[in-house]
């Protein structure tokens, strides 16, 4: 029984460790680095060495020196293990070495004799293992279209892996490819027209939904049931479906190619979304401030204003950034609508400039950076607010 | 006294919702409706302007000093498809100027030649002419005459109105489209997409609910490809996944996972073998499903960890007390909690990815086999200009989401009986 779970033990958090090395070592290599083998098999069999190690000495010796001990003999043979590689991948390597002992901590020949140790031992591994992997796939991606933008098209084609910074190269050199898009490409005015038609319709449609959102949560008339299934049903239409109509009316109406047609269309589509979340909301403010303020003798305009209002702000502010950030990504719409170059989009910019065969990858990702910071700032900024938009915007439960 | 009050709510309440309803009925509702008109008219994206009559000028001299000039209107029916009624064409002249030999559909009166063109045929052309003269033999300025616009008018019928209609754009949906694939092509894209995204969901979600560090950091960074914006991220990929110096192709090859780059965007079937089985892999419909999973997934994550943070810890310390594993723990406590939010997850990811039209047109532009009915809307409608076409297959879109909500509303519904 011992024996399956050392077993256990050492094969899962040595399987670990070769995971996060691997993930070092590809990440060295898009800094230029000549690696042509991940060496899983030697890293493994050192890792089970390290593991076992550190179970066998236990407490004899304190616990930070005991890991910094081991991380510098596992670093040090590493190092011979592996392809020639500079002291910053080797420290890298021992950096890493220390937070895996680290996490080891709680294991030790007594811990290893407990009920269900190894369901325990395979639950621990794989959600470390977990929390790396989703990481590492969710912000490669980002990385790389960070480091593309500081790159030149030709220094990809000769070695698609060096995404290393040139950092003696001034400031001008490193962001030529933004200066190239505000001076050539007319980024700046893209971004004026993004922010107006997505601040645009974060207005207007609080303009609309606050006081229909009121009226679904408070008041009582005909029709209102069926108006509150619809909102959730007309949520679930896509977008593909209203476009070929709106095109041929906008067409006739003159309304292509102008942002005002695009602020009706964002506002429509988002309007039902920003109402379901409002509603829900005002129907949690007690009714009894609602009734001093009637008392006031104010009308259904001065209760939304004086008391709804400020005591829902936050639930305001969520439906004001989810609604921003709808209309800040959106596509379908800014492609069908706009073809002169005179009223895109940040994003229709870039799918226009992608149009291009000829234009440098580092273009349109630099363009991409810009279009994705801010939402990425909002975000990180207002997650909480953001999160709790999210969650009521989607599903009624 | 109570009655006027509801009374008087009534009307408040309707001139609070009137606003929001009439503008969404506007724009989301009247286009699916006039999708079901637009369908069964033989209509192409040039025919969607109103036909106008139009003329453009010629200004001639005829003779050595000028007095006399010739004016050429080319006039024509801007419309290849219809008829332009009780055409009405205006001109002005300079004083002292008057023309000669006017034609008979036209007459002269305070400087101004008036004609009545009567109705002009779809593609109708005509070079009119009129010679003027001026009355004093002076010379006549061109420039002049060439700046005065003449005004046409016209009566024409909107050739979205007009009430002839034809079953052609449904019978090319159903047999000239190859619209099984197409339609396997949606089904296999939707359902795949919306799995993998569950079950990502379910492991990311079940990862942060653990007591880590950092997990509000964490729960952060895996929304970020929700909240990005499809243009970058789709284009990021695209980069990423190039098979000439693409970095996941040029790290493969590196590593010599791979010997030759895989055109993971570009090529339809790549031939597997497991355990001797050679089977075709739809290689680029994966990819785009892989990227759908990738963006959409944080969404399922989100509700998914709500759930799982209010189930109440004295469960779990009930069961550890029985002495129940991690595993028996996840299988009989988390997961009945959690299946009422996966079904709505299931069925509210499935209609979207059903729906989903930016990130495949982004990604493959609809090309190597994983063109979808949205990407065929858009093929339709746009590229081949189509749009009587386009609407019929946005028709067939909007009747399976129908049938779709049906079914869910029916199965939600029953789910509220149980409890």
């Amino acid at each position: 029984m011992k024996f399956k779970s050392l077993a256990i033990f050492l094969i899962i958090s040595s399987f670990f460790l070769t995971c996060i090395l691997s993930i070092w070592k590809i990440m060295a290599t898009l800094q230029g680095l000549n690696f042509t083998n991940l060496n899983t098999t030697p890293v493994f069999l050192i890792g089970i060495l390290l593991s076992l190690a550190f179970v066998l000495i236990g407490n004899k010796l304190n616990h930070l020196i005991k890991i910094l001990l081991l991380s510098f003999i596992f670093s040090i043979s590493y190092f011979y293990l592996n392809e020639a590689s500079p002291y910053w991948y080797i420290f890298g390597v021992f950096l890493i070495t220390l937070f895996f002992t680290n996490k080891l901590k709680k294991y030790n020949v007594q811990s290893l004799q407990e009920d269900f140790i190894s369901e325990k031992i395979i639950f621990d591994f794989i959600t470390l293992f977990g929390i790396v992997f989703f990481a590492f796939v969710i912000l490669f991606p980002f990385y790389i279209m960070l480091v593309t933008s500081f790159k030149t098209q030709i220094a990809l084609l000769v070695n698609p892996l060096d995404f290393s910074l040139d950092f003696t190269k001034s400031l001008t050199e490193l962001f030529k490819s933004y200066f190239v898009i505000f001076e050539t490409y007319n980024f700046g005015r893209y971004i004026l027209i993004s922010s107006a038609v997505s601040i645009g319709t974060v207005i207007v449609t609080l303009l609309f939904a606050i006081p229909a959102a009121y009226a679904v949560a408070r008041l009582n008339f005909f029709g209102k049931d069926f108006l509150s299934t619809s909102i959730l049903i007309i949520y679930m239409f896509p977008a593909i479906v209203l476009v070929i109509p709106l095109y041929t009316v906008f067409s006739q109406l003159g309304l292509r190619n102008s942002i005002f047609g695009l602020l009706i269309v964002y506002t429509a589509t988002t309007l039902p979304v920003a109402i379901y979340m409002l509603q829900g909301y005002f129907k949690s403010i007690p009714k009894e401030i609602e009734d001093a303020g009637i008392m006031d003798g104010q009308n259904w305009f001065g209760i939304i204003l004086k008391i709804i209002i400020p005591l829902s702000l936050p639930a305001i502010a969520s439906v004001a950034l989810y609604v921003f950030m709808i209309a800040w990504n959106e596509f379908l719409f800014s492609l069908m609508f706009l073809d002169s170059p005179k009223s895109f989009t940040l994003s229709r910019a870039i799918q226009y400039l992608s149009g291009d065969a000829e234009t440098p990858r580092q273009y349109l990702m630099a363009g991409s950076v810009i279009v994705t910071l801010p939402v990425l700032f909002i975000f990180i900024y207002f997650e909480k607010y953001l999160v709790s938009g999210l969650t009521a915007g989607s599903v009624k439960e | 006294m109570s009655d006027s009050l509801s009374k008087l709510e009534k009307r408040t309440a309707y001139t609070l919702v009137l606003p929001a309803v009439l503008l969404v009925f506007a724009i989301v509702l009247f286009p699916i409706f006039a999708n079901v008109w637009i369908s069964f008219k033989d209509i192409e994206l040039k025919d969607i302007r109103i036909p106008e009559p139009r003329a453009k000028k010629i200004v001639k001299s005829i003779s050595e000093n000028q007095s006399e000039l010739k004016i050429i209107y080319k006039l024509r029916n801007s419309s290849l498809i219809q008829e332009i009624r009780n055409v009405q064409f205006q001109d002005k002249l300079p004083t002292n100027v008057s023309p000669v030999n006017l034609d008979s559909r036209c007459n002269f009166q305070s400087k101004k030649v008036v004609c009545d063109f009567g109705n002009w045929q779809a593609k109708y052309r005509e070079n009119f002419e009129i010679t003027i003269q001026n009355n004093n033999s002076e010379i006549i300025d061109k420039k002049i005459i060439k700046s005065q616009k003449p005004i046409l008018s016209g009566k024409a019928d909107n050739p979205l109105l007009t009430t002839n209609f034809t079953l052609e754009n449904f019978k090319k949906v159903f047999y000239e489209n190859n619209f099984v694939e197409l339609l396997l092509t949606t089904f296999y894209f939707t359902f795949f997409g919306t799995v993998g995204a569950i079950i990502f969901g379910i492991l990311a979600a079940q990862l942060v609910n653990q007591n880590i560090q950092g997990r509000t950091y964490m729960r952060g960074i895996l929304l970020f490809p929700y909240v990005g914006p499809v243009v970058a991220l789709a284009y990021t990929w695209t980069l990423l996944l190039d098979p000439n110096s693409g970095t996941l192709n040029a790290l493969l090859v590196n590593f010599n996972v791979i010997e030759q780059p895989i055109n993971l965007l570009g090529q339809k079937y790549i031939t597997m073998s497991i355990l001797g089985f050679e089977f075709k892999l739809r290689l680029a419909l994966t990819t785009v499903i892989f990227f759908e999973i990738w963006r959409y997934f944080p969404l399922a994550f989100l509700f998914i960890l709500a759930r799982l943070q209010a189930i109440p810890q004295s469960l779990y310390e009930a069961a550890e007390v029985d002495g129940a594993s991690p595993i028996q723990k996840f299988i009989h406590i988390t997961l009945p909690q959690i299946t009422a939010i996966i079904s709505i997850l299931f069925m509210i990811r499935f209609i979207w990815n059903f729906n989903k039209f930016e990130d495949i047109f982004l990604l493959t532009g609809g090309a190597s086999g994983t063109r979808t009915l949205p990407i065929n809307v858009y093929q339709q409608g746009f590229a081949v200009s189509d749009i009587g076409m386009g609407s019929a297959v946005s028709i067939v879109i909007v009747m399976l989401l129908l049938s779709f909500m049906v079914v869910y509303f029916r199965l939600i519904g029953k789910r509220a009986n149980e409890v």
